[in-house]
């Protein structure tokens, strides 16, 4: 049993080496935006550590950076969020009925697309051991990332420090774009969220509504509107 | 974030960040035995982090460097690389480069 668990949290460790290697590099863009807009790196450091997300914490940050209120940067950060709540629920169909509270929040924490994504490729239930093994090294990429990118920041010259603000908005594309390629309902979220979010930005009527609740009305009208029009099939979250 | 660093308000921003990412992440996992029936809920989850993307993206990309022109010469790069389905951090790397390189020929116009 004991031999068991120790093979469980090594198969978990080897799993969530690419997983690792993948946040290295986004987190370092990370800690360069934060160090970028003023924030010391600690503070860089200490958002990835106990945030471990990727959209959320830059949204979060972003209105942090540009002193938006606590609800606000609570709402958005949340809105964004809200889709590992379809994760968490599908892990907690993979996991032992037994498993317990404690083991079962400090898994939670690690809820992340990719940690998600590879832990529901493993065949037969999903261990505490090979969760917890999972976590570990792209917790540690994605605080170390950052903390290099906050760092190396006050290396650069000028010049590339002013093309750097657009880096935070080619990973966002990164993200939508490609899934948009080959499911068309995404690619009309894109469009529909895209030209709501320019009317509140540039319709003068709209000029008291600050940056976080205008995506969070973005963000409820345009998935309202999705879900109506293309409802994902029955099931797909379970194998996707 | 200028001279004046206001440490209790990021600090409190960073507190609250967490407590909304972490209970997404453990309420259902922790406490829920059965799964979402309701197909429009499931539906709208989906979607929704490509709606919040697109609507920090868009048009605050345009705001995003020293002026549009470059900020529009990065918005095309990055679109032609993440339509190639490049890494993100290729993508943004490439909308960086992009825009230095605009910026420094737009000086010599």
């Amino acid at each position: 049993m004991v031999s068991n668990i120790k093979d469980e949290f090594s198969n978990g460790l080897r799993d969530g080496i690419p997983i690792c290697l993948g946040y290295v590099s986004v987190a370092f863009t990370f800690g360069l935006m934060c160090t970028e807009n003023g924030l010391p790196f600690w503070i860089a450091v200490l958002i990835s550590l106990t945030n471990l997300t990727s959209a959320g914490q830059f949204a979060g940050t972003a209105l942090i950076i540009a002193g938006g209120g606590l609800l606000e940067i609570g709402i958005t950060t949340f809105v964004i969020n809200l889709r590992y709540m379809l994760m968490s629920l599908s892990i907690s169909q993979k996991v032992d009925a037994n498993l317990s509270v404690p083991k079962r929040m400090a898994m939670s924490f690690g809820v992340t697309d990719e940690i998600f994504g590879v832990s529901m490729q493993k065949k037969g239930n999903i261990t505490f051991a090979y969760f917890m093994g999972l976590m570990i090294l792209p917790i540690l990429g994605w605080s170390g990332g950052t903390l290099v990118g906050a760092v190396a920041v006050s290396l650069l010259p000028d010049m590339v420090r002013s093309a750097l603000g657009i880096a935070i908005y080619g990973m966002f594309l990164a993200i939508i774009i490609p899934p948009a390629r080959t499911e068309r309902a995404i690619a009309w979220v894109i469009a529909i969220a895209g030209l709501i979010s320019c009317v509140l930005y540039y319709v003068p009527l709209f000029n008291s509504i600050s940056g976080g609740w205008m995506i969070i009305i973005c963000a409820v009208v345009t998935s309202s509107i999705a879900a109506i029009l293309w409802p994902v099939p029955d099931e797909e979250e379970a194998s996707a | 974030m200028e001279q004046g660093f206001n440490y209790v308000y990021v600090l409190s921003g960073v507190a609250m960040m967490a407590l909304v990412t972490y209970i997404p992440r453990m309420i259902p996992l922790t406490f829920m035995r059965r799964k979402i029936t309701n197909r429009f809920v499931k539906s709208f989850l989906y979607y929704t982090p490509y709606a919040v993307l697109t609507a920090m993206t868009l048009p605050a990309i345009l705001y995003s460097t020293s002026g549009m022109a470059s900020a529009v010469v990065g918005l095309i790069v990055a679109v032609i690389l993440a339509y190639r389905n490049h890494s993100l951090l290729t993508v943004a790397l490439g909308a960086v480069g992009a825009v230095f390189i605009a910026e420094r020929l737009l000086i010599l116009l």
